[in-house]
């Protein structure tokens, strides 16, 4: 066999390796769209449920889901940011800064339904919290804070050295120089970490399942303290624990969190791409 | 040279990056309103020594140094010392133009700025004046609001020495600023040299012999570390004492 065909074949696999990866995402996401759509009208999308939640809409789900997202990102993006800023720029490189890195890198790792239980612990009873919005952002919070952390971190990383050299040559101060010229410059990568991370928070179950999901609550809560349901957890409720609930609910249901995922990612994309092209090197 | 006139004066400075010693015991005396070269082949501590007179080393870890370098006589690694007040009287111009992100105006005004300047009319006056001692305001003077990136490499070179020079140093420090640059744009650079030196202590290490033999008022001549000749750069490069620094001009080595 001679090497163009060689190359030809390697071509063809490797095309074969990427269909196969990219047709089970398409699958799915056909499935929920043509098992779900049915069930997608006006009142789905704003009404209270009804009946046991076999009629009515997911209206408190999906607002749950959006102020629990809201709740993440207000505690993780100052924190994990600020946290990368340290690591990146002013942490010397030291047992005690490789520990951290150690650490946040395994606690990317960690199931999430760990970071439930020590949420319900730490939260919910410890700090008193009870059963919140605000326990529930806080333990998701922990759940983000490594994928933020460590995106953010080597966004910053990749901006050459001597942006900070030029900058310090002028009387710049080191945060004088992160202020006005790595941060710019690190955006687009930090903007991404922040997305992925709060999109995983938007969709998973496990961290929310003790610290403020509710199983039925056909209201919007008033406070941070309150219950909410979630659609993560809805999904999960309405698929296993209710007998005969309509297959097109479950579906809407799904397709609704799909939707709500795809679009933040969608919004990533554009914001990143118009920091992007700001960029100098 | 007599003692009054040095405006830099480095006293037994002796450098390491970890275990690796790049200077050893150098002394050397940089006179006011002169160009002063560093030469010498690569690995020769120039760059370094360079970086030590506006403290830019101070951002690299795990570094060691004795011995001492005064500016008007004053230690510049005493404690007190405001590091940033330092580095706006001791301007860095480096070997690669790294215009920073944003325009011309924004470039040159990114030191003043950050020293709290504000007023506009003082900021226009500034830009103009560092453009014209660089020798680039009448290429860019209708297009300050361009993107910095925009310039070729010999001007993006000269908008990095009117950013230097919009802090109005007192000193100047060029690392090899023509290295990147075709001959037309060099002769440009070393033209804005001899105009700056009336004001300015320069620096400058320089990326050829030939160079060095054209801009030198004073030169110093390093190898592997160590200092091998310094003096005023007519006698050094016409009658060098040292058989090393005659192989190195003449073009034996290096």
């Amino acid at each position: 066999m001679n090497r163009y065909r060689q190359q030809r074949l390697g071509f063809a696999l490797l095309t074969l390796v990427a269909l196969i990866v990219v047709l089970p995402i398409l699958a799915v996401i056909l499935s929920v769209v043509v098992q779900g759509i049915s069930a997608i009208n006006w009142e789905f999308l704003t009404a209270m449920p009804r009946s046991g939640m076999k009629e009515g809409g997911i209206f408190p789900a999906i607002v749950g889901t959006l102020l629990l997202v809201l709740g993440t990102a207000v505690v993780c993006i100052p924190m994990g940011v600020g946290g990368a800023i340290y690591l990146s720029e002013y942490a010397r490189d030291t047992w005690a800064t490789r520990a951290i890195r150690l650490a946040i890198v395994n606690l990317a790792g960690i199931p999430s339904i760990v970071y439930g239980l020590f949420g319900l612990g730490l939260f919910v009873l410890f700090l008193q919290l009870g059963t919140s919005i605000l326990a529930g952002s806080l333990t998701l919070a922990i759940m983000t804070l490594p994928v933020i952390i460590s995106t953010a971190e080597e966004a910053l990383r990749a901006v050459p050295v001597e942006f900070r050299t030029v900058s310090a040559s002028l009387g710049g101060t080191r945060w004088q120089g992160i202020r006005n010229i790595v941060l710019p410059q690190a955006l687009p990568g930090i903007i991404t970490g922040v997305i992925l991370g709060l999109l995983r928070a938007a969709g998973e179950t496990a961290p929310i399942l003790f610290t403020v999901a509710a199983f039925y609550l056909p209201r919007l809560p008033q406070s941070p303290f309150d219950q909410t349901m979630a659609l993560p957890y809805h999904l999960y409720v309405i698929s296993t624990q209710v007998p005969g609930m309509p297959l097109s609910v479950q579906y809407g249901t799904a397709l609704v969190l799909l939707v709500l995922v795809l679009s933040m990612n969608v919004v990533a994309t554009v914001v990143r791409s118009h920091f992007r092209r700001r960029r100098q090197w | 040279m007599d003692e009054q006139a040095a405006k830099i004066q480095v006293e037994n400075v002796t450098y390491a990056y970890g275990e690796q010693e790049v200077l050893r015991d150098i002394n050397v005396a940089v006179p006011d309103r002169a160009i002063t070269v560093f030469l010498g082949p690569a690995g020769g501590g120039k760059t370094t020594l360079l970086r030590l007179i506006n403290r830019l080393n101070d951002l690299v870890d795990n570094t060691r140094m004795t011995g001492r370098i005064l500016l008007d006589g004053q230690d510049i690694y005493a404690p007190g010392i405001s590091v940033s007040d330092l580095r706006r009287r001791v301007g860095m111009v480096f070997a690669l133009p790294l215009p920073l992100p944003g325009t011309l105006r924004e470039n040159v005004l990114y030191g003043p700025r950050l020293a709290g300047l504000r007023d506009r009319k003082r900021l226009d006056e500034i830009v103009e004046r560092s453009l014209i001692r660089a020798a680039l305001w009448d290429e860019v003077k209708d297009r300050l609001d361009d993107p910095a990136n925009r310039l070729s490499g010999g001007q993006q070179q000269r908008l990095c020495i009117a950013r230097s020079l919009a802090l109005e140093p007192e000193v100047l420090l060029l690392d090899e600023p023509t290295s990147g640059l075709d001959p037309i744009s060099t002769a440009k650079v070393e033209e804005s040299l001899f105009q700056l030196k009336k004001d300015y202590t320069i620096v400058i290490v320089p990326h050829s012999v030939q160079q060095a033999a054209r801009v030198a008022d004073f030169a110093a001549f390093f190898l592997m570390g160590e200092l091998v000749e310094q003096g005023p750069g007519k006698a050094l490069f016409t009658s060098p004492q040292d058989k090393r620094t005659e192989d190195y001009i003449t073009g034996r080595f290096g």
